[in-house]
């Protein structure tokens, strides 16, 4: 049955799911205030889980030409150069912002609430998985993504998920094997933390105060809230400019928050379509 | 007025991944879903009150349509091969679940239906089957409305409270089309429900895109705008053409293709507004930013 909790506010992800007596939730914290964009996350996770190469390109967005995350993109490092002024003489310099993007793992992911096949599910640890030989490319979880993290695997061709939903795995394979997923293990700065998720909560929220006392007033975290549209997530992120800035949504909320009402709706308009029918059937001349 | 508004983007990027469907598909699929559903209301009332040439065709036209929109939708897969992989869970949180059961369920009874009033065979085997997927019709036309509306598509899910009416009415005025076209002697109720399904696409559809959000105005930008204003103009003539047309059979008929066409339109202009909505940031980041400051 879907209870209150099963679609917004906060809740434990895995045993919310049905999952009896699972291990502590994990996830990443990404402290982008000391990565230095060298990609070995991105290298990493596309060696270790073998995703093919998704287009060599020149973006002319600074050291970016990753693009976005997507199907064979699941780590993505974000390079923002800002020119503003010195705080103390005026002098205009640039700002470096330097992100290294994933999958947010949400308490209430909507590309598994949506999913018809059942093949993306809630793993024991808490994070959402797809089940590459389940799914049958059906493409509803790519627009149910309020942060479009997942997308369709267009190519090359060949390439045995082609056609698929594909995206990062938290590395479900190393999970089981108690070894830390590619991308953290990689960052050689400690950028990307990889851990139980309450623990990672002490952890970012310890550094944001450092930050801040230190004067970088511009320092925030995104995602750590339970109480926010997705039920918090279980990647969360140390930023140090709005969230939009690095493309991401400023305030997102879980689409099958509303699928109830939703239902209703279309049962009242359902309801108006036989009662006109029956009208129109029976009234007036023959 | 919605003031202009101002934004940060990431180089100008999406920040949704834009829906994977193929227009001819799946916008295709929401008109065609609709027209099979509508038609066995239509085929349904006309069997009840003695039309039997009307029953006949809107079964027929239910058939074809609820076929083709099957093989849309399969042909809309990355995997085509696995769609019965749709049958493996029942979920009520997932549209195109609770859609694909529905369809599964409704296919056969149309087909009965049909296949019945063809061969001219088990008449009262064939009248129950027509009135199974009569009974299923309405859940079959509105479940699409929940389909694309439960999705981080803003136009979309902002516009759920009216969507299943403008598809409701869609489906009602086309299946009338239906009736209008091909069987103009019987299709008195047919004028009437055009009026109605007429009436209710384009008040529900003019809530939706004229609806005082910022996100609203990708209802009213390029080729959205385009087939939205076609299909008021179109639906707007077969309704008064199926009205005016009781002596007139050529203009019954003509009525009835322009209920067809509106439809259509109707359809794929709510589609396309969706990716506008889902490709431009801005209407990600100005409505989230709003709803910050409340």
């Amino acid at each position: 049955m879907i209870e209150d909790n099963s679609l917004f506010g906060p809740v434990d992800a895995a045993p919310n799911a049905g999952d009896v007596a699972p291990p502590a939730r994990v996830g990443f914290f990404t402290d982008t205030s000391v990565c230095i964009g060298c990609k070995a996350c991105e290298v990493a996770c596309k060696e270790w889980n073998g995703i093919p190469e998704d287009g060599i390109n020149l973006l002319g967005s600074s050291y970016d030409n990753t693009g976005a995350l997507g199907a064979s993109t699941w780590r993505h490092v974000a390079f923002i150069e800002q020119t503003r002024p010195r705080p103390d003489d005026g002098h205009e310099q640039v700002r470096w912002l330097m992100s290294s993007d994933v999958c947010k793992h949400c308490t209430h992911a909507a590309c598994l609430d949506v999913c018809p096949t059942g093949a993306l599910f809630r793993t024991e640890f808490g994070t959402v998985v797809v089940q590459d030989d389940v799914c049958n490319g059906c493409g509803y979880c790519i627009p149910a993504c309020p942060f479009g993290v997942i997308d369709q695997r267009k190519g090359p061709a060949g390439d045995r998920n082609v056609g698929l939903a594909q995206k990062c795995t938290l590395c479900y394979d190393r999970l089981l094997d108690d070894a830390t997923p590619a991308c953290a293990t990689a960052c050689p700065t400690e950028s990307i933390q990889f851990g139980e998720l309450d623990e990672l909560r002490v952890r970012a929220a310890r550094r944001l105060e450092a930050l801040q006392n230190a004067g970088r007033s511009e320092a925030r975290l995104y995602g750590e809230d339970p109480n926010d549209g997705v039920g918090g997530s279980g990647s969360m992120f140390l930023l140090l400019d709005e969230p939009e800035v690095y493309g991401l949504p400023p305030d997102p909320v879980v689409t099958t928050r509303d699928v109830m009402a939703m239902w209703r709706r279309a049962a009242l308009a359902g309801g108006a379509l036989v009662a006109g029918a029956v009208i129109c059937f029976l009234g007036g001349q023959p | 007025m919605v003031p202009e508004a101002t934004f940060t983007s990431y180089y100008g990027r999406p920040v949704l991944k834009a829906p994977s469907w193929h227009p001819a598909d799946i916008a295709g699929y929401l008109f065609l879903g609709g027209l099979a559903g509508g038609s066995s209301i239509v085929a349904a009332g006309a069997d009840l009150t003695g039309r039997p040439g009307l029953a006949r065709t809107t079964r027929v036209g239910a058939l074809g349509a609820v076929t083709l929109s099957g093989l849309a939708l399969v042909h809309d897969l990355g995997r085509p091969s696995r769609f019965v992989n749709m049958l493996r869970v029942i979920k009520l949180t997932s549209p195109m679940s609770v859609g694909s059961w529905i369809l599964t369920a409704y296919a056969p009874l149309a087909a009965g239906a049909a296949g019945s009033d063809v061969l001219g065979r088990w008449p009262r085997t064939g009248r129950l089957l027509g009135l199974g997927a009569a009974v299923l019709a309405p859940a079959l036309v509105s479940y699409t409305a929940v389909l694309i509306c439960d999705t981080a598509v803003p136009a979309w899910h902002e516009a759920y409270p009216d969507m299943p009416f403008v598809f409701v009415g869609s489906s009602a005025a086309s299946a009338a089309g239906l009736g209008l076209l091909t069987a103009p002697a019987q299709a008195e109720p047919c004028r009437r429900l055009a009026m109605f399904g007429g009436l209710l696409e384009i008040g529900a559809s003019r809530r939706i895109v004229h609806r005082t959000s910022f996100v609203a105005e990708a209802y009213r930008l390029g080729r959205a705008r385009t087939l939205l204003r076609a299909a008021e103009g179109l639906t707007g003539f077969g309704i008064v053409g199926g009205l005016l047309g009781r002596r007139r059979h050529w203009l019954s008929r003509l009525a009835g293709l322009a209920l067809l066409a509106g439809g259509a339109c109707e359809r794929f202009g709510l589609f396309e507004a969706g990716m506008i909505s889902a490709t431009d940031p801005k209407y990600v980041v100005v409505p989230q930013r709003r709803a910050d400051l409340h």
